[in-house]
């Protein structure tokens, strides 16, 4: 242990030798904040934050990829915005000021998806415009983005949305390979992953994958696949 | 009629967390105990309740394309449905700093209680999915409006107090070590909602 934090500390003497300003672009703290939310820190399985949408958008993978698009491209701005603004938001208002940010970023997405993909813009309904209250947003403005500079911040938001992401595509890939057999992608169509044999000896799929309840199932095995490979994780009760 | 249809319709079939997980960040985290539960799903038909007809008014007189025209007919062609997201978010939060110095005032111990939970109905996606919906569904009347912003309330309160009780209970068994706490209370969620789904296709 000793060791290793002298080499850490006089890397970073090295570095501050060097004159860049401060800390490296991609330095350890920095990726960090990318890849923590990737599994020791995740939005959904450990923060619980961001359930609903990650629920209701994930009976197609199409859907789920646009959707986390959608937050990535939010979460970014939005985390860079509340950062650039944070020493002159009064505490009293930061709320309401967080949600107008959020509020014109999600129109912006609205117009953009209605305009260039309106068939999924239909599918994806009212999950578009919740994304306002997606409590991961609201939750990294305040624990991160009203604390640090700009780019952490960024960083973080790239992070959390990409743990965000990728809870949402697995599941929505297990409940779109057992609802309804295979994969559809935009322009390439349906890519089968249950062979047609299996139809032939009897195999069907399983309709209860599309409806909603099996999302909340999948995403507790998930959480129970994680929380197993990733003792620290589990609760007292 | 039509209003018991909509209201019953909205507790049960369309069940704001069984059917459209919403509100399910503030359903995961104040589960706990029966008691919060009940405080916070009070909270959350209150709020329902005032904000759905309020931007139904809203929808209807100000944002839908031709609902200025009660102002002066020359505003007809205008269409303001895309400020729909920031006005409904506007009075969703005024409503939730309403009801918070409401419950400070005249119930301080469900305030300490509810603690941060409070300010944070907020961003319960189930209120502004509730607005987001009756834009959608485009209800007739005020009424009707109103009736579903209840029943979707009261359908989240039945949810959020069941799930409390069960995990009270739950305290007391061998839960694999992964699965405690987050994990177990997914999978019993997503066991209460195939029950809802019994009332699928009901009509009244």
């Amino acid at each position: 242990m000793s060791t290793e934090t002298a080499e850490v500390q006089s890397q970073e003497q090295e570095v501050v030798k060097e004159a860049v300003p401060k800390e490296p672009l991609f330095s350890a703290k920095n990726k960090r904040l990318l890849t923590d939310p990737l599994d020791d820190d995740n939005p959904i399985t450990v923060q619980v934050l961001g359930i609903c949408s990650a629920l209701a958008i994930t009976v197609q993978v199409q859907q789920a990829v646009v959707m986390s698009l959608a937050v990535v491209f939010v979460m970014l701005f939005g985390n860079m915005i509340i950062s650039s603004l944070r020493n002159s938001i009064p505490s009293r208002i930061r709320i309401i000021v967080q949600l107008v940010v959020v509020a014109s970023l999600v129109i912006l997405v609205n117009e953009i998806l209605k305009a260039f993909l309106p068939d999924i813009s239909e599918k994806l309904s009212v999950f578009v415009g919740l994304i306002i209250t997606n409590c991961i947003i609201m939750g990294r403005f305040e624990a991160f983005a009203m604390g640090n500079k700009i780019f952490p911040s960024a960083l973080d938001g790239i992070g959390n949305a990409m743990g965000y992401a990728w809870i949402l595509v697995a599941v929505a890939v297990v409940r779109e390979i057992f609802g309804s057999g295979a994969i559809s992608f935009p322009g390439v169509g349906q890519i089968k992953f249950i062979p047609a044999s299996f139809f032939e000896a009897g195999y069907m799929n399983n309709n209860l994958m599309i409806l909603p309840p099996m999302a909340l199932i999948t995403v507790g095995v998930i959480i129970w696949i994680q929380r197993s490979r990733n003792q620290k994780l589990i609760e007292e009760n | 009629m039509e209003a018991v249809n909509i209201f019953v319709k909205s507790i049960f079939i369309d069940n704001m967390i069984f059917a459209y997980f919403l509100g399910m960040c503030s359903y995961l985290a104040v589960s706990k105990t029966v008691k919060t539960a009940v405080g916070l799903g009070a909270a959350v038909i209150f709020v329902l309740g005032i904000t759905v007809p309020i931007n139904y008014l809203l929808e209807n007189f100000v944002l839908k394309e031709g609902a200025l025209e009660w102002l002066d007919p020359s505003l007809a062609s205008i269409d303001l449905s895309f400020l729909s997201f920031i006005m409904f978010i506007a009075v969703i939060a005024s409503m939730v700093q309403l009801v918070e110095m409401i419950v400070e005032k005249f119930a301080p111990a469900l305030y300490g209680a509810l603690g941060i939970f409070l300010p944070l109905i907020a961003v319960n996606c189930s209120i502004l999915g509730g607005a987001l919906f009756m834009q959608d569904r485009q209800y007739t009347n005020i009424g009707d409006a109103t009736v579903f912003g209840l029943g979707s309330g009261v359908g989240w309160f039945l949810a959020i107090v069941a799930i409390a009780a069960i995990r009270e209970k739950i305290r007391y068994s061998n839960v694999p070590a992964p699965l405690r706490g987050l994990g177990i209370t997914f999978i019993i969620t997503g066991l209460m909602g195939i029950g809802f789904m019994a009332f699928m296709g009901i009509e009244l």
